[in-house]
């Protein structure tokens, strides 16, 4: 039998509550063993020159899980930062522009790192 | 009328009343390392974009990144990094249901404390002890 409750069930009145929230553990699950494989290539490039370097990031499994990274952390960094400003920012106008600013710095970072990424691994 | 009732309403405690609490300044350090992440995202790409850029672009961002002030910024980076991930890991735990109890939520604050403490030294060592390459 069908009845309301397993429509809302997990979405909440405006059909999509717990969108955000679940994106953000999805993303922070991602985090984990994108960010320990940023950490492990940064500690092995220590002190290493430009081309070596560059020659690191552009080999396809490297390009691919720093993008992996790059697109997953700025999807869970909009959401934690926009998570603070509703939190604490209460005047309206403030608010708006503030949730909107990090809306662009996160999509700038995003954008930029991919570019540069997609740059590296295709060669220009 | 509405104005004046909430403005007699009591109010419910706010952080300056309570005592702080190790778990209280637990969920306040993740707050506060997930927004500085935010600046060390920006650190990441402009090391990138950089990369992408040239030689001469990339020996900026080395030289900031190995001087005393970049190296202190990129250790505190770290530790927030790794504070903010065990911190989450903790939270996935908690998404589950699962080790909620009193005993449980100290013992996994401790254990992040300590934990990302010796693990950001962990990763400068071997940062530095690699140094020169393999």
């Amino acid at each position: 039998m069908a009845t309301p409750l397993k429509r809302v069930r997990g979405l909440g009145a405006a059909g999509r509550g717990t969108e955000t929230f679940w994106r953000q553990r999805v993303t922070a699950i991602a985090n984990v063993p994108l960010v320990i494989f940023l950490v492990l290539s940064i500690i092995s490039h220590i002190g290493a020159s430009y081309g070596e370097v560059k020659a690191y990031l552009a080999q396809p499994v490297v390009a691919v899980l720093m993008l992996a990274l790059i697109v997953s952390a700025a999807i869970h960094m909009r959401i934690g930062l926009r998570e603070i400003i509703e939190d604490y920012v209460h005047t309206e106008g403030c608010k708006l522009l503030s949730l909107i600013l990090v809306t662009f710095f996160a999509a700038l970072v995003g954008i930029a790192s991919t570019l540069a990424i997609l740059k590296i691994t295709l060669g220009s | 009328m509405t104005n004046k009732l909430e403005a007699e309403r009591p109010l419910s405690p706010h952080l300056q009343i309570y005592r702080p609490m190790l778990t209280m300044m637990m969920s306040i350090a993740h707050r506060i390392t997930g927004a500085s992440l935010a600046v060390g995202f920006a650190l990441l790409t402009w090391w990138l974009v950089a990369i992408s850029m040239g030689p001469e672009a990339y020996a900026t961002v080395d030289g900031f990144f190995g001087s005393f002030f970049g190296s202190a910024l990129l250790f505190l980076f770290t530790w927030a990094l790794i504070h903010h991930m065990l911190g989450g890991i903790r939270h996935l735990i908690w998404d589950t249901g699962a080790a909620l109890d009193k005993t449980s939520i100290e013992v996994a604050a401790w254990l992040t404390i300590i934990s990302s403490t010796v693990l950001t030294i962990l990763i400068w060592v071997a940062g530095y002890g690699l140094m020169g390459g393999p």
